[in-house]
């Protein structure tokens, strides 16, 4: 008998049993089956309106000490991404191919290092920057989604120390329930091997509950939305 | 008493006397409280919240089999190999077996407290591995070779000052004690160690049946690291992890954060569902999952006890504790501490060794109060207690109990034994609480209220 056998055995026996239930029926009553998909009515409210969840996305941002920016044109998202460089000295970047990257990046006229192919993890750490596409915007709870498809793959979001992301305006949803609705219409039964659910840049607390960013990952997150 | 009984007691008396320990607690929980508080406010229907999970939680651990099964099968179609361990020893084994196969010896680990369970890094460092822990509260107690304090916050009982000093005996560096400043220094020791390391160990969340995902939670991004980097990852995770659905997540994620940190969402929440796939460019070539029992399956049998498998490790129940802020975490000296490690510990290690932890609770409830997925905590100490007894108690104590029985089924008895102690308690006043008091382990630091005169008895004859 194999340890899976002999640990599923074990459950079995054990559950011949059924444990009470943990509620009453009166609350069990007002429960949707399942019950998380009532989600959407207990967690914090988000507004039906476009401009609420942008400016929703964006306190929820200020909060996290990322950055939003609502641009109006690829032009100004080229802008913006060239007053980025500028301000924070970049040197090197990184990026993956995408209909955004691919329009904007070169506007920034400094070496892009690609992810798309089995890449040297050295090159990347060497970046000042990493710019990724993403899956959608969460304006609940200012969250970027991201998968190892859509952003370039595992270490393009996380190694530099900065990460940007290029999003179009039809990506913001409104929360978290919408946000896995669309994960499943997207990728159905062919999910990407990491799903990534990203609220601000790197933090830590581990030093007397003191806030720090970058703790490993990016010490800043922009985020430029068209 | 057993032996760990008396370490337990002496402990706390120690850590309870100590008032810079309980100012630096109080300090780093005063903040938790408000942000939770002001995080759980923002929420549409807390309380509703807590009952959907309560039942998701239900049903992934009542239909266990099934879930775990719709887990396993699924990851391992996407390219995972999936191993079962029945006990600590095994999931060890497993560990240090895939590792020697590749022959590395170059290990990041990523916060998982399954893995302090089973000892994990000493077993591998026995083995001659160098194993560094990548999150920045866990990589501290590692440099103290301590256990951490907290489920969540590993490292909330030491003070920048003491962390300066340790990286400077340890990593020859601290410019100074800002925390930004020593932040920085793990960070680039980490970075380091992530750019070579060959294999990465991580702990997982959640798991998830429908769709084969393990869930990490994290705020760092040094999990996002170890499970990008190395060649070969390895999870390590409990069977009672699991999560029947991939929606269900759009709950547990927020409020893991609001219960556990005071935040909206943790800074990372990333779902693993197979190593690096044909089309993606990184990623580990192998993913191990290794599902451990270790004795859930003995919790899963008890039915009154079942739902502390329904635990997502948030901590908030040690936050609030009234004992764990007092006599701290190291005390319990177990791998989870606080209210719902005094609740499972004794099922999972061994009652009779464990019971005490159950008697070191006010039973003021403010652990069920706050837990997201309504454990019963507080009563789950009362069945431990009523366990511990009806399975053996020692001869001085049945004797205790037998004497105290007949006293009281006895009017006769009782009213002698009211009058004795009233002529007596005069007399044991003068000895109260010193050397001599047979009493003492109660009135050392407990006060024995003078026996009312009248009784109520008295009282009430004299009324009518």
């Amino acid at each position: 008998m194999t340890e899976r056998e002999k640990i599923l055995g074990r459950i079995r026996e054990a559950l011949k049993v059924k444990a009470p239930q943990p509620l009453t029926p009166d609350e069990a009553a007002e429960l949707p089956q399942p019950p998380a998909a009532g989600a959407r009515r207990w967690l914090p409210p988000v507004g039906d309106q476009f401009r609420d969840w942008v400016e929703l996305f964006s306190r929820n941002a200020a909060d996290l000490k990322a950055e939003f920016h609502l641009v109006s044109s690829s032009d100004e998202m080229r802008e913006e991404l060239v007053r980025l460089r500028d301000a924070e000295g970049w040197k090197r970047g990184a990026c993956h191919s995408g209909l955004l990257p691919d329009a904007i990046c070169p506007a920034l006229g400094m070496p892009m290092f690609k992810t798309d192919k089995f890449y040297d993890i050295h090159a990347l750490e060497g970046c000042d920057v990493g710019i990724t596409e993403c899956d959608a915007l969460i304006a609940q709870t200012g969250t970027v989604m991201l998968t190892s498809r859509s952003a370039g793959g595992r270490a393009l979001s996380i190694l530099p120390p900065h990460h940007v992301v290029l999003a179009r305006r039809d990506q913001l949803v409104p929360d978290l329930p919408s946000a896995f609705e669309l994960l499943k219409m997207e990728y159905k039964d062919n999910f990407p091997s990491m799903i990534s659910f990203i609220t601000g840049p790197s933090r830590t607390g581990d030093i007397e509950r003191i806030l720090v960013l970058g703790a490993h990952g990016p010490r800043k997150l922009t985020v430029l939305c068209v | 008493m057993t032996s760990r009984a008396r370490k337990f007691l002496k402990d706390a008396r120690r850590v309870t006397a100590d008032l810079r320990h309980r100012q630096i607690i109080h300090a780093a929980l005063h903040n938790y409280e408000a942000a939770r508080d002001r995080r759980k406010a923002a929420f549409a229907d807390w309380l509703t919240a807590r009952q959907a999970a309560a039942a998701t939680k239900w049903e992934a651990i009542n239909y266990l089999d099934e879930n775990l099964t719709a887990f396993a099968d699924k990851l391992a179609a996407r390219g995972a190999k999936v191993h079962w361990a029945s006990t600590d020893r095994q999931a060890r084994d497993i560990i240090l077996q895939i590792i020697q196969d590749k022959a590395a010896r170059c290990i990041v680990k990523s916060k998982a407290m399954t893995a302090e369970e089973i000892h994990l890094n000493e077993a591998l460092e026995r083995a001659g591995l160098e194993v560094v822990e990548s999150d920045l509260g866990e990589f501290i107690v590692q440099l103290r070779r301590e256990a951490p304090y907290h489920i969540v916050f590993p490292s909330m009982h030491l003070t920048r000052g003491e962390i300066k000093d340790l990286f400077q005996s340890k990593l020859g560096s601290a410019p100074s004690d800002n925390p930004e400043e020593l932040t920085m220094v793990a960070r680039r020791v980490l970075r380091e160690k992530f750019i070579n390391a060959e294999i990465g160990i991580t702990g997982a969340n959640f798991a998830i049946a429908e769709t084969g995902m393990i869930s990490i939670t994290e705020n760092e991004g040094n999990a996002r690291l170890t499970a990008a980097l190395p060649r070969t990852l390895i999870t390590l995770l409990g069977i009672e992890k699991i999560l029947p659905r991939l929606e269900d997540l759009a709950l547990f994620l927020p409020m893991l954060a609001t219960a556990g940190a005071g935040q909206p969402m943790s800074g990372y929440n990333t779902l693993y569902g197979g190593p690096r796939q044909p089309d993606e460019s990184d990623g580990p070539v192998e993913f191990h999952v290794v599902l451990l029992d270790n004795q859930r399956t003995r919790l899963l049998a008890d039915t009154e006890q079942r739902d502390a498998l329904h635990c997502i490790r948030c901590g908030a129940c040690l936050n609030v504790c009234p004992i764990f802020r007092h006599v701290g975490g190291h005390t319990y000296g177990t791998t989870y501490s606080g209210p719902i490690g005094s609740v499972i510990t004794p099922s999972l290690r061994g009652l009779q060794d464990w019971k005490h932890l159950s008697s070191a609770s006010s039973l003021c409830g403010a652990c069920t109060e706050a837990c997201p997925v309504k454990i019963d905590l507080h009563h789950h100490l009362l069945h431990n207690r009523r366990n511990a007894i009806a399975k053996r108690l020692s001869y001085l104590e049945q004797f205790a109990y037998d004497v105290f029985t007949a006293i009281v089924n006895h009017p006769v008895l009782w009213s002698l034994g009211k009058k004795a102690g009233r002529l007596l308690q005069p007399l044991h006043r003068s000895i109260q609480g010193g050397p001599l008091d047979p009493l003492r382990s109660w009135t050392r630091t407990r006060d024995l209220p003078p026996l009312a005169k009248p009784s109520f008895r008295e009282w009430w004859r004299k009324r009518k």
